[in-house]
């Protein structure tokens, strides 16, 4: 008994049958409490009065953005070394929740940032790495669905993949080294003396955990329909030859 | 791998198109940009350092497909596959022609169309030691967007999508140095840094693009 079992895609089926109705309640609950909480029941900030709220969307997005990449580096290089469908397609299935997630993030991010900096958007380090990542999983997309062989499209971007992270990370580098910018340093660390305020702490740890499970829950439908489409592509190919 | 290096710069030279292409591209962008911003000379130098990488990147972008899909299609690159060279040393070749027939150019006329955007002779120096530093890098990280889309019809659109956003680390240190250098700054750190970039892709990538031209050609 061991994880890689689950590889076998019917097993990855009933398996992710059984654990999608806990995502999607996990998920449903953490956003319910942690929006709501943080929604109204949180006090104003003395300096930024509600736009602070922005934050329960802002943040966990924004961690579900480079999260969902990692994921996909974890899935790639699992295909690449063991050759198992389903993280091919768990990869691929992820890069367009990655791509909302960083979406959302940028977005709210200009949301906020206009009453607070003054600007919708800054040439600041984290904005223009967000930028970049948006890039890169839009290359990534648009690879996956210009190759007609599934395998072959699998393998090549998985490989953008792996390149594409050590750029990314490079890029974040070189950023840094050519603005330094608007926003805050990290205030969630849990190894800091000074973070956000635990007003407005507490709502946030929900949101981020809601947040967690609506990624897992959108990658696992994603994956069951992949998996699906995969399947029914094979019975029409077995068809065509009888 | 030195007669390969001979035949794909002679192929180059000969079928036309490949060599002054490049240039007359980057040729055209700068000169399009005063048209745009208008002929205020201090504006010019101000932004000249940017357009010039960006003019240089764009030009390097538009001839990458032909580092591997004349070979692709011919048949060529399987006959490399075969040959005792490894297909690694075959892409590092592929690269470096690349980069002489279109880096290597658009390093050399650089300080010329530097003069056009208002840039001083001392500081042309830095432009052409960042260009020279850095083309390097982007043949090298473009051979690897080309293998990527070797085998797919009019991937032109989408060999820059996923290239450009592999060129923001380059980009970003070579015009650093670069503007560093005219502001009269140490620059030393971004130079070290640029060569790094060059370097590293340069021993990495190759192997990265040898894999995927292997799949492509399974």
């Amino acid at each position: 008994m061991s994880l890689w079992e689950y590889a076998n895609p019917v097993k990855f089926l009933k398996l992710s049958d059984k654990l999608l109705p806990f995502f999607t309640g996990f998920s449903i609950i953490g956003l319910a409490i942690g929006l709501f909480w943080g929604f109204f029941f949180t006090p104003d900030d003395y300096r930024q009065g509600s736009t602070v709220k922005i934050i329960y969307l802002h943040v966990p997005s924004a961690l579900m953005a480079i999260n969902a990449w990692f994921m996909m580096l974890a899935a790639s290089v699992i295909w690449l070394v063991r050759r198992h469908h389903v993280s091919a397609l768990a990869a691929k299935a992820a890069a367009p929740v990655g791509l909302t997630m960083t979406m959302v993030a940028l977005v709210t991010g200009a949301l906020w940032g206009q009453p607070m900096w003054g600007t919708w958007w800054a040439w600041d380090p984290r904005l223009t790495s967000f930028l970049i990542l948006f890039l890169f999983y839009l290359g990534y997309m648009a690879l996956w669905s210009s190759i007609d062989n599934p395998d072959t499209a699998a393998d090549l971007t998985s490989m953008l993949c792996i390149v594409g992270s050590v750029f990314a990370v490079l890029s974040r580098y070189a950023v840094n080294f050519w603005n330094q910018g608007l926003h805050q340093g990290a205030s969630l660390s849990l190894d800091k003396e000074e973070n956000v305020a635990d007003v407005f702490y507490q709502p946030l740890l929900f949101s981020i955990f809601g947040f967690v499970f609506l990624f897992l829950t959108l990658v696992l439908i994603g994956t069951r329909t992949e998996i699906r489409l995969r399947r029914a592509e094979a019975l029409r190919l077995r068809k065509d030859r009888e | 791998m030195i007669a390969l290096l001979q035949r794909d710069l002679i192929l180059a030279v000969r079928a036309g198109g490949g060599f002054g292409l490049g240039m007359a591209f980057f040729l055209i962008v700068i000169i399009l940009v005063p048209l745009g911003i208008g002929p205020d000379m201090v504006i010019l130098s101000k932004v000249s350092i940017g357009v010039l990488w960006v003019g240089a990147l764009l030009a390097c972008v538009l001839s990458l497909d032909r580092i591997f899909s004349l070979d692709y299609d011919d048949g060529t690159l399987e006959l490399l596959l075969t040959s005792p060279i490894p297909l690694e040393a075959v892409v590092t070749v592929k690269a470096f022609s690349h980069w002489i027939t279109t880096g290597l150019p658009l390093v050399i006329i650089s300080p010329i169309l530097g003069l056009l955007l208002g840039l001083q002779g001392g500081d042309l120096k830095w432009v052409f030691i960042s260009l020279l530093l850095g083309t390097p890098a982007l043949s090298v990280i473009g051979a690897f967007g080309a293998a990527l889309t070797v085998g797919i019809r009019r991937g032109g659109l989408l060999l820059s999508l996923l290239v450009l956003p592999l060129y923001v680390p380059t980009l970003i240190f070579g015009a650093n140095a670069a503007s560093k250098g005219l502001a009269d700054i140490s620059n030393g750190s971004a130079l070290l840094i640029l060569t790094a970039v060059t370097l590293a892709a340069f021993s990495i990538l190759p192997f990265a693009s040898a894999l995927v031209l292997r799949i492509n050609l399974r």
